[in-house]
C-alpha cells in the first residue's frame, strides 16, 4: 500500500509542479465546446435570395413583402433584386447569393384565378443545410401566404418570437456532456499514455524495477494516479462547461454527487484502457500517433455530437461497447434531464466492468522485468 | 587503497583465466556470485557464460566497450531482466528464485540518469525511501546523511532539472543508498561528466565506501577510473570476460613494462620486422600514419635501438614517446583492439538520447 501511495504521491507532485498537462487536457475540450457549440447551433443569418418577379402583380409584391419582413426579423436571407431569371441562377450557382425565388409572370392572375400559381426556388443543393433551411423558410411564407387571414403583422411577431427564445444556447447543452467526457480522455491520453510512455523510455520504470515494489503495487499506483489526474480535469471542466453552457444543474448538491461518481467511474475506466492499450508500448510516439484515431474512433460514434440513431449498422456497434458512450448519456441524463440515479446505474455498471475487464488483462500482460 | 587485502591473496602474479575469475576461498562469503551466466536476444548472445565473485566490501570493475555486455550483466544481476542461462546469487539470494530479497540487499544506478526532473532532489529521494519501506522515521534522517555525503544538502530544494550533468549523478548515487543497501550496482557512473565531476564521483564513492560497509560493483570504460577505484577488473568483451584480477596484476600480465608510442616518416618496407626484431620488444602494433606502438620490457634500451636504425635508415622520426603500461595496453593485450578505437567507432550507434535524457 505504501509503494502504491509512493508512485501516486510522485505522479501528483510531478502533475501539480507542471500544470501544462492540466491545461491542454481541458483547453482541447472547451475550445471544442465553443466553437462547436457556437459554429453548429446557430440559425442561418444573412444569406443572400434573389427574387426575379416576371409578373409585377399585386400578389408578388404581397410576397415582397413577405421577404422583407424575414429581413427585418429573423435575418435568415436579405433578398436581391434580379430582372432575368437567367443571371439570377448564374449568380446562384457560382455562389454570389445561395439560393433564387422567381415568381413566374401570370402569378397574381393565377392566385386570383385560383389555377395553380407556383413559384420557384431555386437552391445550391451542394449545401444541405442552407438549401434545406431556405426551403424551410420559403414554405413558411407560402404557408403563410395560403392564409389570406393572418396578417403580415403577426406573421413578423411569431417568427420574432421564434429568434428570441433561443439563442445559441441549445447545441452546446447537447455538446456539453461529450465535452467533459472529452476532457478526462485528453486527460487519460497525456497523463496515463503519453507521460506514461515517456517515463518508460526515459527510465524512471527502471528505478522502480530495482525497488522491491510488486507488480501488483505498481499497476494500480500508475493507474490511480491516471485516474486521479482524470477525475480532477473532469471536476473542473464539469463546472466551467456548466457556466459556459448556462446548466444551471451542477450546482444541486444531489446531482453533484451523481456527477462525482460518475466522473470517478469514467476516469478509471478510461485510464484502465488506456493502461491496456499502452502496456506492451516502447516506443514515445505511439501513444501520440493513435491520439487523433482514438479520439475518433471512441468520441464520435458516443453520441455526443451526434445523435447514435442517426448511424449506420456497424457505427451502432462501435457505440454499444465505446465507454464514451455510457459516460456521454450518463452525464446527458444527469445535466440536462436530471433524470437521477435510475437513469444512469446502466452506464455506471458498464464502466465499473469494463475497468474491471481491461484491467485484468492488462494486469498480466505488464512486465515486472525491461 | 582498500584493495590490498583483497587482492593479495588472489592475483599472486598468475595469469588471469578466461571465463573464471579467481575463486577464491570457497568458504569466504561472497557479496556476488555469478555462475556461467548468459543473455540472449533472439539469435544474438549478448552475455556469453560470464562467472566471476565478488567479495564482500569489494570495489569491483566491469570494464568493456560499448555493447560489450556490461548493462546486461548488470541488469541480470538486479533483476531487471530475466536471465537466459546460468545463476547469479547476490547476497546469498537467487536473482531468479528470489527477486525480491536481491532488491532489498541492493542499490542501483541505472546508466541513464532517471531520476524526476520535475521533483526536488529531496521528494526524489522520499519516493524512493517509501519505495524502500524505509520507516517513516529513520527517512529525514538517512536523507540528510546522504545529501551531506554527496555534497548536495544546499541543493535539497532544487528541482533536479535544474542542476547540472554531475549533479544529478550525485543525487542518483544518493538515491541508490537511500535503504542502506549491502551491495551497490553503479552502470557507468561517469560518462558524460567532465574531468572535474568524474573525480567528484570518485572520491564520493571512496568516502561513502569508508562510512558504510558496502560493495561496489561498477561499470565504466574509463581505464583511469578502473585502475583507480577498483580492486578488481573484469575485462569484458563481446559477452565475454577475457581477464580477471587486481589492476596491478593485470598490468604485470601484459610481456612488456612500456610503451613506446613512434610516428615516423618514410618508412620504409620490411620496417615492422626490424622494430619487432630489437631487444626486449615483446609486441609491435602498426596503427597507421606511420604510427607504431611498441611493447618492451625495457624502454630506454628499446628506444636507444629505435633511433640508431631510424638514423641508419634515414627514417625521420616525427614522435615519440614511452611510458609505463597501462590498462589500455592490458585491454589491447587481450581483446587485440584499443578501447578508444572501439569508442570512437561505437559512438556511431549509441542509443539516440531519449527525450528528456539530457541534463
Ligand atoms: N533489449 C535488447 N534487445 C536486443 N539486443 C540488446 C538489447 N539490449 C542490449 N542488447 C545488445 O546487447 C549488447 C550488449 O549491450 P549492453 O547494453 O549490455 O552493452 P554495454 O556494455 O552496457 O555498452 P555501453 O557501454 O554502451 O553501455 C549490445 O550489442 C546491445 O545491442
Ligand atoms: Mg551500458
Amino acid at each position: 500500500m505504501n509503494h502504491i501511495l509512493a508512485i501516486v504521491e510522485r505522479e501528483m507532485r510531478k502533475f501539480f509542479r507542471s500544470p501544462a498537462l492540466m491545461m491542454a487536457s481541458m483547453v482541447f475540450p472547451l475550445v471544442q465546446l465553443i466553437v462547436l457549440g457556437n459554429a453548429f447551433g446557430g440559425k442561418i443569418r444573412d444569406a443572400k435570395l434573389g427574387l426575379v418577379d416576371q409578373d409585377g402583380g399585386t400578389q408578388a409584391l404581397k410576397i415582397r413583402e413577405a421577404f422583407d419582413s424575414v429581413r427585418a426579423n429573423m435575418r435568415t436571407f436579405e433578398p436581391v433584386y434580379y430582372n432575368d431569371p437567367k443571371t439570377a441562377m448564374d449568380d446562384v450557382r457560382n455562389g454570389k447569393i445561395q439560393g433564387a425565388v422567381i415568381i413566374p409572370p401570370q402569378y397574381s392572375r393565377r392566385v386570383y384565378e385560383q389555377d395553380q400559381p407556383r413559384i420557384a426556388l431555386v437552391v445550391d443543393n451542394s449545401d444541405n443545410f442552407m438549401s434545406s433551411t431556405l426551403e424551410d423558410e420559403l414554405t413558411s411564407i407560402t404557408n403563410a401566404l395560403n392564409q389570406p387571414t393572418i396578417e403580415p403583422r403577426i406573421l413578423q411577431q411569431t417568427v420574432l418570437q421564434i429568434v428570441e427564445l433561443y439563442p445559441y444556447i441549445e447545441y452546446m447543452k447537447y455538446l456539453l456532456p461529450g465535452s467533459i467526457t472529452l476532457a478526462m480522455f485528453v486527460s487519460v491520453m497525456i497523463g496515463g499514455g503519453m507521460l506514461y510512455i515517456d517515463d518508460k523510455a526515459r527510465g524512471v520504470h527502471e528505478g522502480y524495477l530495482v525497488t522491491p515494489i510488486t507488480k501488483t503495487e505498481l499497476v494500480f499506483g500508475l493507474n490511480a494516479a491516471g485516474a486521479i489526474k482524470a477525475i480532477m480535469t473532469g471536476v473542473v471542466i464539469t463546472v466551467i462547461g456548466s457556466l459556459l453552457a448556462g446548466v444551471g444543474t451542477v450546482f444541486n448538491p444531489a446531482i453533484a454527487v451523481q456527477l462525482l461518481i460518475l466522473i470517478v467511474l469514467t476516469s478509471v475506466a478510461f485510464n484502465t484502457m488506456m493502461f491496456l492499450l499502452m502496456v506492451r508500448v516502447e516506443d514515445p510516439l505511439v501513444p501520440r500517433a493513435i491520439f487523433g484515431i482514438l479520439n475518433t474512433l471512441l468520441f464520435f460514434p458516443s453520441g455526443a455530437i451526434y445523435p447514435i440513431q442517426a448511424f449506420p449498422k456497424w457505427l451502432r456497434g462501435i457505440a454499444a461497447v465505446d465507454p464514451f458512450t455510457f459516460a456521454v448519456h450518463g452525464f446527458k441524463s444527469i445535466l440536462l434531464k436530471e433524470a437521477g440515479m435510475t437513469a444512469i446505474w446502466p452506464d455506471m455498471l458498464y464502466l465499473s466492468i469494463f475497468a474491471l475487464i481491461t484491467l485484468s488483462i492488462a494486469t498480466p500482460l505488464f512486465k515486472r522485468t525491461l | 587503497m582498500i584493495s590490498d587485502l583483497n587482492s593479495r591473496g588472489e592475483s599472486s602474479g598468475e595469469v588471469p583465466t578466461n571465463g573464471h575469475g579467481p575463486a577464491g576461498d570457497p568458504a569466504a562469503s561472497n557479496a556476488i556470485a555469478v555462475e556461467h551466466i548468459v543473455k540472449k536476444y533472439g539469435d544474438f548472445t549478448a552475455v556469453d557464460g560470464v562467472s566471476f565473485n565478488v567479495k564482500e566490501e569489494e570495489i569491483f570493475g566491469l570494464l568493456g566497450p560499448n555493447g560489450a555486455g556490461k548493462s546486461t550483466l548488470i541488469r541480470m544481476m538486479t533483476t531487471l531482466i530475466p536471465v537466459t542461462a546460468g545463476s547469479a546469487r547476490i547476497a546469498g539470494h537467487d536473482v531468479q528464485n528470489d527477486p525480491d530479497a536481491v532488491r532489498r540487499a541492493i542499490g542501483v544506478i541505472p546508466q541513464a540518469l532517471t531520476s524526476d526532473l520535475d521533483l526536488t532532489i529531496e521528494e526524489n529521494l522520499n519516493i524512493y525511501a517509501k519505495l524502500y519501506d524505509v520507516p517513516a522515521k529513520k527517512r529525514k534522517a538517512a536523507i540528510d546523511e546522504l545529501l551531506e555525503l554527496v555534497d548536495l544538502t544546499k541543493w535539497r530544494s532544487a528541482q533536479t532539472k535544474t542542476l547540472s550533468g554531475g549533479m544529478r549523478r550525485r543525487l542518483e548515487i544518493a538515491r541508490g543508498l537511500v535503504h542502506s543497501p549491502r551491495i551497490f550496482f553503479l552502470d557507468e557512473p561517469t560518462t558524460g561528466l567532465d574531468p572535474v565531476s568524474r573525480v567528484a564521483v570518485w572520491e564520493m564513492l571512496t568516502n561513502i565506501k569508508s562510512h558504510r560497509q558496502l560493495t561496489i560493483l561498477i561499470t565504466t570504460h574509463y581505464m583511469d577510473e578502473a585502475d583507480r577505484l577498483c580492486d578488481r577488473i573484469a575485462i569484458v568483451d563481446h559477452g565475454k570476460l577475457v581477464a580477471l584480477d587486481t589492476p596491478a596484476a593485470l598490468k604485470a600480465s601484459v610481456p612488456g613494462s612500456n610503451v613506446i608510442e613512434a610516428q615516423f616518416d618514410n618508412v620504409p618496407a620490411g620496417w615492422e620486422d626490424r622494430l619487432k626484431k630489437m631487444s626486449e620488444v615483446t609486441s609491435v602494433q602498426h596503427e597507421g600514419a606511420g604510427m607504431y606502438r611498441v611493447l618492451t620490457g625495457d624502454g630506454s634500451r628499446t628506444t636507444t635501438e629505435l633511433v640508431e636504425a631510424a638514423v641508419h635508415s634515414g627514417v625521420k622520426i616525427r614522435s615519440l614517446s614511452v611510458q609505463n603500461t597501462t590498462l589500455d595496453d592490458v585491454f589491447v593485450h587481450y581483446t587485440g583492439r584499443q578501447l578508444r578505437d572501439e569508442l570512437v567507432k561505437a559512438h556511431a550507434f549509441v542509443m539516440p538520447p531519449r527525450p528528456g535524457l539530457q541534463p
